[in-house]
């Protein structure tokens, strides 16, 4: 890898967006992720190596560490950050089809939940993984699940639930999907969710955690 | 903040069973007056809740009401408060909220007269205020029915009046998941405080009209979330622990209004109250696991008057319903705080302390809720002429009394943990006393389009 991708590589890993963040401490004053992706660019580095070789990779060990609870959330929150910083200069790649993500997420918490700390935590994972995230918040029905399939009909559908009153609400939501798009792929998620019940509505997968929905995406989109 | 001295100051005055100022429900319970209580909390196994379920959903209510009482009878309980949270549907729909409340008070009179068990219905309407971001606080139409369950469903036979309140959640969301202590601060301290003020004087002004028990307010989707973050290695413990001191200064608002207690099971900040106000305060810990984990399995009940479970669900285990098996297991808990409590201050004293020791520096969550902890931050909770300033020294003492116990070798923590306090330290240091400086410091930091200030009375 070159020098410079390592460097994007390193900022991406300890949550350096640019050059003004002070955080982390021992990277202050230095380039951030925004400033090394517009650099690699100028020097002709391709964005496809960019995001392959530095940020998705960098990502990866960001989302290990967090599950080897080598890091904490914050960490985590300030890696997808300068990720972000570096996409903002990949975006015209992205909308000229030169470099594309791995695929599209859909994901919401179902109607009448509104706990949405799983879900933000599984968006941002998959999200650092190469995905792109269409994030519909929390209440949500299946007209809206619908609208955005609508809009990317390629993409996988998370549903998340944390209550025994709303899990249920999922195999509404299932169904519409099928009737809507039989071959979609459906994933859930949520601490009363297991496998029975997935099988039970007729969803393709349950992640018990952020780690096994980002496995679960790679898998399919390989 | 109104109150300007402790009403308990020792720390062997904080003990389960005895609050300064009891509280006597209509079918005489008296609620930290000598006697810890059970308080079973339950929920719906899965399904949804509408007009075609609805009739199970009652008879779900009926069974775990008569399942409960029935089992508190046969182990010879002195009183039992059963918990109704309602869901989603139950307060949008009020009077769904309300059939429950009265069917569980029938089953409760039945046990009364029957057999004299006395227990009680805690109605915790949820605040649907959360449904709308930018929540409007003040403003929202789904105040009303949430005003209605609390009015029906006190009529209904609902004693005790609670909430989960969310004033400020749109704020502290992000803050835990950033571990953001000047961002909890505003949100809890500013925000929160503010919201308390407003819902508080209605909630207080139902209840005194009708003569029941505005009981007290939870900061669980504060310092509950992040406490379960923590128990997931998500955030530091450390940040978890000053999140639950800092949520005093809010919490204690519903006092301030004229609630009286016993506060909410899920209000870890209990014990702060208790000290500061004296009223009797409801606690869960080991007995919650089957909602969440904790690192506070024991010491939670150190000074509790009622001893909950948080919240089970209505399905079958090999001994019965849920909701039984874990009145069986409250029940026996607060057999032995009542066979220490008999046995005068010593044997309280020496149970207390078993209950401290086995968890005190295990971790920082449980070291603030050591009574001695429990006095000495709440004093700093008092010392500021605001609550900003309030809050800010209560963490700040918080986070001496972690420094002092790893120093002293009786707390070990990761590294990863150690490095937050300095952080911690340095940023609260930077917040000013002054609510309206602290305001202006924080605007200008924030993602303004997250909340509305006039809704906060701003
Ligand atoms: C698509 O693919 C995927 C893949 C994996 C996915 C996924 C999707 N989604 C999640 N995952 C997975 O990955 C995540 C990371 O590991 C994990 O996500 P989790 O969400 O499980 O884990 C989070 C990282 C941390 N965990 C959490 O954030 C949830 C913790 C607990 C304590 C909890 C919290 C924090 C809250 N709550 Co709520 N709350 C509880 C929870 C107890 C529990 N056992 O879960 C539970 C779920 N709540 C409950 C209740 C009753 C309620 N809550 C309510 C409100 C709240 C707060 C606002 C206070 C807060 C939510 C804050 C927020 N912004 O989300 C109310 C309902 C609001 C509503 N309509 O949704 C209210 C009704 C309380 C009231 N009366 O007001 C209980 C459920 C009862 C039931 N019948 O099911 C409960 C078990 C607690 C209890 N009382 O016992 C995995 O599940």
């Amino acid at each position: 890898m070159s020098e410079i991708l390592e460097k994007l590589f390193e900022a991406v890993e300890f949550g350096k967006a640019d050059k003004a963040s002070p955080f982390p401490p021992q990277l202050k004053g230095q380039d951030g992720a925004n400033e090394l992706t517009k650099n690699a660019l100028d020097a002709d580095v391709d964005p496809k190596d960019i995001l392959e070789q530095a940020l998705i990779p960098a990502m990866e060990r960001v989302g290990k560490k967090f599950s080897e609870q080598k890091i904490f959330v914050p960490q985590m929150l300030m890696s997808a950050k300068a990720m972000g910083a570096s996409m903002v200069q990949l975006k015209p790649f992205f909308a000229s089809g030169k470099i594309k993500e791995k695929g599209t997420f859909i994901i919401g918490t179902v109607k009448g939940d509104l706990h949405d700390i799983g879900k933000n935590l599984v968006s941002m994972i998959v999200e650092g993984g190469g995905w792109k995230i269409v994030d519909l918040g929390v209440d949500v029905s299946e007209d809206k699940f619908l609208e955005k399939i609508d809009e990317y009909p390629n993409a996988v559908i998370g549903l998340s639930a944390l209550l025994t009153t709303t899990m249920v609400n999922m195999e509404d939501i299932v169904k519409a999907i099928r009737t809507k798009k039989p071959d979609a792929r459906v994933l859930i998620g949520g601490a009363p969710i297991n496998d029975d019940f997935c099988q039970k509505i007729g969803a393709d997968y349950y992640a018990a955690d952020p780690q096994k929905a980002v496995e679960y995406l790679n898998k399919i989109a390989s | 903040m109104k109150y300007k001295n402790l009403i308990i100051s020792s720390p062997q005055e904080l003990m389960f069973g005895k609050a300064p100022s009891p509280v006597k429900t209509r079918r005489g319970l008296i609620i930290g007056g000598g006697q810890v209580y059970s308080e079973l909390n339950f929920t719906l196994p899965t399904m949804s809740i509408n007009s075609n379920t609805v009739k199970r959903v009652n008879e779900h209510y009926r069974e775990i009401a008569e399942g409960a009482l029935e089992r508190a009878l046969h182990l010879n309980s002195k009183g039992v408060v059963l918990e109704f949270e309602t869901l989603l549907e139950m307060t949008k729909t009020p009077q769904i909220g309300v059939d429950i409340v009265s069917i569980m008070n029938e089953v409760c009179e039945k046990y009364y007269q029957k057999h004299g068990l006395a227990s009680e219905i805690r109605l915790t309407p949820n605040d649907l205020r959360e449904f709308e971001r930018p929540a409007k606080q003040r403003t929202s139409e789904l105040i009303a029915p949430m005003m209605e369950l609390f009015e029906r469903g006190m009529e209904a036979g609902g004693d005790l009046v609670s909430i989960e309140s969310t004033g400020g959640k749109e704020v502290s969301d992000d803050a835990l998941m950033m571990c953001d202590i000047k961002a909890i601060m505003f949100a809890l301290s500013v925000l929160g405080v503010r919201d308390m003020q407003f819902l508080w004087k209605k909630i207080v002004g139902l209840a005194n009209k009708q003569g029941k028990i505005a009981a007290g307010d939870s900061a669980c989707g504060f310092a509950n979330t992040a406490m379960v973050l923590a128990e997931k290695k998500y955030i530091p413990k450390v940040f978890a622990a000053l999140v639950r001191v800092i949520s005093v200064v809010r919490s204690i608002v519903a006092m301030e209004e004229g609630a009286v207690g016993p506060d909410k099971d899920c209000g870890y900040e209990g014990p702060f109250l208790k000290a500061i106000t004296g009223i009797p305060i409801s606690m869960e810990g080991k007995t919650a696991a089957c909602a969440h984990f904790s690192p506070i399995g024991n010491i939670a009940s150190a000074c509790t008057d009622l001893w909950s479970n948080e919240s089970v669900q209505n399905i079958k285990l090999l001994s019965g319903m849920a909701p039984t098996a874990y009145m069986e297991q409250l029940e026996y808990d607060v057999r032995l705080m009542n066979v220490a409590l008999k046995g005068g201050d010593q044997s309280c004293q020496l149970f207390q302390q078993l209950m401290v020791d086995s968890d005190v520096y295990t971790d920082p969550q449980a070291l603030v809720l050591a009574p001695e902890n429990v006095i000495r931050i709440s004093k700093e909770l008092l010392k500021g002429d605001s609550y900003v300033a309030n809050a800010k020294n209560g963490a700040l003492a918080t986070l001496d009394i972690i420094e002092e116990a790893i120093a002293s070798g009786q707390m070990e923590l990761s590294e990863m943990e150690t490095a937050y306090l300095p952080i911690l330290r340095e940023d609260l240091n930077s917040i000013p006393d002054s609510e309206s400086e602290f305001i202006d410091m924080m605007l200008p930091l924030m993602d303004q389009s997250k909340f509305i200030l006039e809704e906060y009375g701003l």
